[in-house]
């Protein structure tokens, strides 16, 4: 069995044609990530450039209003680019600068993970182009031009479903043609080892920052530990360091569109099943012969029918729970959060303050949790005034 | 007993790629005899899956039209199932890793050697996976046929050392499809394969042309079209079957001796 799995999950189920470059990949993480250099140097980027750390905020007012658990808010959307992207994004980018590429390529579903990498190619003088499914360009329009201004080559992709997973289908393609002087930047915990483990290193930043700050904010480790989940990089970063804290419950929310009883859904982990797919064997939506299957939900971000292996070992081995978040429940967590503690949260991020919601009031006022606010909401205000039936574009 | 060796027994082959349900798996039983006749030694028949990450435009859209017309891997085996009550023909599969895993490795390896495929082709299972199913395949006397790319470098020898039934040799960077110029250093890699192992290669990716049937099966043991004749599919839809016929007749007037 290959290196990088997770429990049965992770692996490297991927074309013989980009095996030495994963490996070359793998080499260079292996050798960079403890060096004294390289750390200091991502680093400075992480504080000078990123704005580093992010605030863990007291969310008081809410907390009095769901009158239950204190609750703290890491605010990711606080970064420079909106959202944790950026954390993962500077780590590769600077990898692929030791591994001497000139060229960077990435996917993109709501957007956040392209305007970071086109950001972090802008800073470090890489070329840059990022793939797009066509429905996303024209759900996050205003990205699209970001990423441009940034001076990335978006490509509206119009295979499959035209959303997130025919973005990293296309990313992958195109990484096949072209592998000597590019490195595919991939966005979230998934993918072919290495990336999930790479990735969840770089955002692992997120709880490394959330657990020092929370001691010295209240001398104790928080009760629950929450996050949105798509492919999962921000929960990942929100999780690691509590992972060996046994008394923190982790908490991932996914997306469950219209609902998990409906085909209108990407809860991966309520209704998915076990397969073999980009890169990774992990859990998938699909059907009985193995086709992977047209999720939706309203979050561009979290609408991937997959989830990161080291999630679905989490799951198996019962030590982070998974639960489904309706388009309505996140919607109404979006403006909730908006008027009550005067913060605009990605709709993505809103899946977990909705799931926050329901389960604050449950718990006692002495315990304590942290939920990532993974970006912020302004790409998503457009789309949530049509939810409302206002006819608002960008 | 497998067939695949048949198809390089003292003389070079012409391989034929399409894909399985495209437009309707009786069609495909149509091409597949339609090629035999015209000299095919062996014909790869792709099964459809909604994101095959490894093909270019022209499969991604055969695949598409296949999964439309309702092909399944039930059906699928059940159309190979009548097709081997008129042919004998090397017949392989080339199908993602997750239609074998989501089907039960064993219980695909079983059907296979029911119906009579003798291998399976899986571009996203590098050699580092295959140890999951490889042991199984081999049990039902199905072979796994290995990839090596330009890029494969210092691992050719490694896969051609394990290699079963027939190589593959990826030709070109890159997704499926017909390219003018293929660039890769073909000759290099066959030698190198030759060094450790006797089992034959076939060169594919971006062959569309007699010449390049001709120029590769002078190196290797044979040539592997798939695009190509998916575009005659795509073209011609239900009557591609002559047209398929004519096309693989000249390519195969193009093999080496």
């Amino acid at each position: 069995m290959s290196k990088g799995r997770f429990g049965q999950h992770g692996g490297q189920y991927i074309p013989e044609t980009l095996m030495n470059e994963i490996h070359h990949l793998e080499e260079t993480y292996e050798h960079y990530k403890n060096d004294p250099e390289f750390v200091q140097e991502l680093d400075t980027l992480l504080r000078e450039y990123a704005g580093r750390p992010s605030l863990l905020y007291y969310a008081e007012k809410m907390t009095k209003a769901l009158g239950g658990a204190k609750i703290y808010f890491k605010r990711e959307d606080l970064n420079h680019t909106g959202s944790h992207k950026i954390n993962n994004v500077l780590g590769q980018a600077l990898l692929a600068k030791k591994m001497g590429k000139t060229r960077i390529i990435a996917e993109t579903g709501a957007g956040q993970h392209g305007v970071a990498t086109a950001t972090a190619a802008a800073l470090l003088g890489l070329e840059c182009e990022i793939f797009m499914g066509k429905e996303d360009t024209i759900r996050q329009a205003l990205n699209v031009y970001r990423m441009e201004l940034l001076g990335a080559k978006v490509h509206p992709v119009e295979s499959g479903t035209m959303t997130l997973k025919d973005a990293v289908n296309e990313c992958m393609r195109e990484w096949v043609s072209r592998v000597d002087d590019t490195l595919y930047v991939l966005g979230s915990v998934m993918g072919p080892h290495p990336f999930p483990t790479i990735v969840g290193d770089f955002q692992s930043v997120i709880s490394r920052e959330a657990r020092v700050q929370i001691l010295e904010k209240e001398g104790r480790l928080p009760d629950v530990v929450m996050a949105c989940v798509g492919g999962g990089s921000n929960a990942m970063g929100m999780f690691r360091e509590f992972i060996n804290d046994e008394s923190v419950r982790l908490i991932g929310c996914e997306a469950a569109g219209k609902g998990v009883d409906t085909d209108r859904t990407a809860a991966t982990m309520a209704t998915g099943t076990m397969g073999i797919f980009h890169g990774m064997k992990s859990y998938f939506c699909q059907d009985e012969f193995g086709q992977i299957a047209p999720v939706y939900s309203i979050s561009a971000g979290l609408d991937y029918p997959g989830v990161g292996p080291e999630h679905a070992h989490l799951k198996d081995i019962g030590r982070a729970e998974y639960v489904p978040v309706t388009d309505d429940e996140a919607v109404n967590a979006f403006e909730y959060i908006a008027r009550e503690e005067g913060i605009i949260a990605a709709i993505e991020s809103s899946h977990a303050v909705a799931h926050l919601m329901k389960i604050a009031p449950t718990m006692d006022k002495d315990q304590i949790i942290i939920c990532c606010l993974s970006g912020r909401g302004d790409k998503d205000v457009a789309a949530i005034a049509r939810y409302r039936g206002i006819d608002l574009h960008e | 007993m497998n067939r695949i060796k048949n198809a390089f027994e003292n003389k070079k082959a012409f391989i034929g790629f399409v894909t399985a349900g495209d437009p309707t798996l009786d069609k495909t039983e149509e091409f597949v005899l339609e090629m035999e006749r015209a000299g095919a030694a062996l014909v790869e028949l792709g099964v459809p899956f909604s994101d095959p990450i490894a093909e270019g435009p022209v499969i991604q859209e055969a695949n598409l039209r296949a999964l439309q017309a309702g092909c399944t891997t039930d059906k699928l085996f059940d159309m190979v199932a009548r097709l081997r009550e008129k042919t004998q023909i090397p017949l392989v599969f080339l199908a993602y890793a997750n239609t074998l895993y989501k089907y039960g490795y064993e219980r695909f390896c079983e059907k296979c050697e029911q119906v009579g495929i003798d291998g399976v082709i899986i571009p996203d299972m590098p050699f580092e996976e295959k140890g999951e199913l490889a042991p199984i395949a081999k049990a039902h006397d199905v072979s796994v046929i290995s990839l090596i790319a330009p890029t494969s470098k210092e691992r050719i020898q490694m896969i051609a050392k394990e290699a079963d039934g027939f190589i593959y040799v990826v030709s070109s960077l890159g997704v499926t499809g017909v390219r003018d110029n293929i660039t890769t250093d073909v000759e290099s890699i066959i030698r190198s394969i030759r060094e450790v192992t006797d089992t034959p290669a076939a060169v594919g990716f971006g062959i569309n042309r007699k010449e390049q049937v001709h120029e590769y099966t002078s190196i290797a043991d044979g040539a592997i079209v798939g695009s190509a004749i998916v575009k005659i599919v795509a073209e011609y839809g239900e009557d591609a079957g002559e047209k398929i016929y004519e096309y693989v007749a000249d390519m195969v007037s193009g093999l080496a001796e």
